[in-house]
């Protein structure tokens, strides 16, 4: 689906990050170029230090690059100043991260219905938008729910809905299996999966291999750098590991 | 997200941490009730000073000796000269008829001891005229005031106060009136008895009464007296009566102004106002010195508040909440605090003057600009002091705040 595509919706060329830490300089990452496709599910992989972080923070608008060039829908945002790096982040990308994703004093659907709060949404638009995301990844029934009544998987679940709020096209998402049992982590995968049938291009930061596996292309990095670039040729499905794990269960 | 909305939610998150936040406000509560109750007091003072100033008669000039004065440079009390004014004075102002005066009286007094039979007091004794009770503002209860024929004939007759009724005679009665008393070596008659009167904390029954002229040929022996008095007919008159006075004086005294000295009931007045006025002032930045310490209490709060959310502000950012948005986020925060500390404490500051005018025998007056200020400084306190943590929290680097533990 991706060589369909010509215009790519992430291009960065020669990027690179140069941190200070206490006067020493250190390299974030170094001179990395490459290109998101629409509809593309992109697994970053590395070890620690392997600048995918970084990576992570600049592709998410989150942080700028030293140098290099970033073009995020053919809008080059690398010098964008931070209210505007805001409101990319508000409307562009659909952030879902390993820990702490949730305002732990806000319930689910008043954690959804932020990103549409400071987009300005009217108040009943808002409702029955929030609505209908937290039905897509089928928490209706947890609304009111805090996220210390909810279990990780649905905490995680809650915080894709989050990420979907202002139909970002850009999901990106930091170790979001990190603190899950494989069950719950296929479960969030399965919500990735689906997501992406439906055209969402998701980025997806990962230290397993088989999380990783889920998504169509991995990108490895080491030392700052794009080590390697591998495409998946049949990427594992969520439905099917859900599917037998259900059948095991009513078996025994 | 509007500004009801942005309300909302720090209601909510104030209303989430309830112990804290009342902690926090409680510097707030205390310094707005400390202010509207002080206020309430001063009010309520001024308002029993004025009116008891105004009891002994308005629209009065008294014209007495400068007799204590401290002269320029000196920082010493002087004690000038008694016995400068003359009944002539008093007459020679009487026959000028000047406009704006409605009355004119004037005193001679002196100690002397009072005998009735075998009862005798020591008491001031006033020679005046006999429009005195209606100067004064202080009337018979018994008899009669003695009469411009009394005056001009110098006639021996006498008005007790009560105190000194009460101790020649006891009994305080109508069968006084008409008795012989002796004032020194001269026998006067009795023809009534002064009411019961207090001005300014003092008693005014140990006081007699007779006529100026009679004092003066009987009692003192000599032409001089010590105070003239002055009724104008409108306060508006009070100037120009002054004005005048002043003048005349001057020309009596080969124009030395440290002779004499006249005194404005509107001055006594103003003295009384700007006195109270300021204990009042004094009391409220007292008062407002809490609200400042309260306000610190907010600003200390918010400053761990800001860091206790570092993350939720790194999230709220990394989802599309702008700089501006965490900053008024943080600000309303605090002037939620601060206002609902303020609407408390006036509640309290209201209920508190009301103990206090029940309690005591002040009475306090709840004054809407002191609520309206004291509302004002709360929202003001809020906002000053919650706009450096704001600014703080608004300023966190997403990153790092999301990377926070």
């Amino acid at each position: 689906m991706s060589e369909k595509s010509v215009t790519p919706i992430i291009d960065v060329r020669e990027l690179r990050k140069i941190y200070f830490l206490e006067k020493i300089q250190v390299k974030g990452i170094n001179n990395v170029s490459f290109q998101i496709y629409p509809g593309d599910f992109i697994s970053i992989m590395g070890p620690s230090g392997s600048g995918k972080s970084t990576l992570m923070n600049i592709l998410g608008c989150l942080d700028t690059p030293t140098s290099g060039q970033y073009f995020l829908e053919q809008e080059e945002v690398s010098h964008l100043k931070e209210n505007q790096l805001a409101t990319i982040r508000n409307r562009k990308i659909g952030f879902v991260f390993q820990n702490f994703n949730l305002l732990p004093k806000l319930n689910a659907f008043q954690n959804v219905e932020l990103p549409l709060l400071y987009a300005g949404i009217p108040k009943t638009i808002r409702r029955e938008m929030v609505n209908s995301l937290l039905e897509k990844v089928g928490l209706s029934q947890r609304k009111y729910h805090r996220p210390n009544q909810l279990s990780g998987g649905q905490i995680q679940r809650v915080a894709i809905a989050r990420a979907l709020a202002n139909n970002p096209s850009i999901i990106l998402a930091d170790e979001p299996t990190g603190n899950l049992d494989s069950r719950s982590g296929e479960e969030v995968m399965e919500v990735f999966q689906k997501l992406n049938e439906q055209g969402k291009t998701i980025i997806l930061v990962t230290h397993e291999q088989d999380i990783a596996f889920h998504s169509k292309r991995i990108l490895r990095f080491r030392d700052g750098q794009l080590e390697k670039e591998e495409h998946v040729d049949t990427p594992r499905k969520a439905e099917d590991f859900l599917q037998s794990a259900k059948e095991t269960l009513e078996a025994s | 997200m509007n500004i009801f909305e942005k309300f909302q939610s720090a209601i909510s998150n104030v209303l989430s941490n309830k112990l804290r936040s009342f902690l926090t406000m409680l510097g707030i509560i205390i310094g707005v009730a400390a202010v509207i109750t002080m206020v309430s007091v001063g009010q309520g003072m001024r308002t029993n000073i004025t009116s008891q100033i105004q009891s002994l008669g308005s629209n009065r000039l008294t014209v007495r000796p400068g007799f204590s004065r401290v002269p320029p440079g000196t920082g010493v009390m002087q004690r000038g000269e008694m016995n400068i004014f003359t009944y002539d004075h008093y007459l020679g102002l009487l026959n000028a008829q000047i406009g704006g005066i409605k009355a004119i009286g004037a005193q001679a007094s002196t100690n002397k001891v009072i005998t009735y039979e075998k009862e005798y007091t020591r008491t001031s004794i006033i020679g005046t005229t006999p429009n005195y009770p209606d100067l004064e503002n202080f009337k018979t209860s018994m008899g009669r005031f003695f009469s411009q024929y009394d005056l001009d004939h110098m006639t021996r007759v006498v008005v007790l106060g009560q105190t000194v009724a009460e101790d020649l005679f006891g009994n305080v009665d109508s069968s006084i009136i008409g008795k012989k008393v002796k004032i020194g070596d001269v026998s006067f008659t009795i023809i009534g008895i002064m009411e019961k009167k207090t001005s300014m904390g003092m008693d005014r029954g140990d006081q007699v009464f007779i006529p100026i002229t009679t004092a003066q040929k009987r009692i003192t022996g000599n032409k001089y007296l010590q105070t003239i008095t002055v009724e104008t007919k409108t306060i508006e008159d009070m100037d120009s009566v002054s004005d005048y006075l002043n003048a005349y004086f001057l020309r009596k005294f080969d124009n030395d102004p440290d002779k004499f000295d006249i005194m404005n009931s509107q001055d006594i007045l103003d003295t009384v106002t700007n006195v109270t006025g300021s204990i009042t002032l004094f009391l409220v930045i007292i008062s407002g010195i809490s609200l400042l310490v309260g306000g610190i209490g907010i600003m200390n709060i918010m400053l761990v508040s800001v860091t206790e959310r570092t993350r939720e502000i790194g999230l709220r950012k990394a989802i599309g909440a702008k700089t501006t948005d965490i900053l008024s986020q943080f600000i309303i925060e605090a002037s939620v605090l601060s206002l609902s500390g303020g609407l408390i404490g006036i509640i309290l500051g209201i209920l508190s003057s009301l103990i206090v005018s029940k309690v005591s025998s002040w009475s306090t007056t709840i004054s809407w600009p002191s609520i309206i200020y004291a509302l004002g400084i709360s929202v003001a306190v809020g906002l000053f002091f919650g706009i450096y943590p704001a600014r703080r929290a608004s300023q966190l680097n997403p990153i790092t705040a999301l990377r926070f533990e």
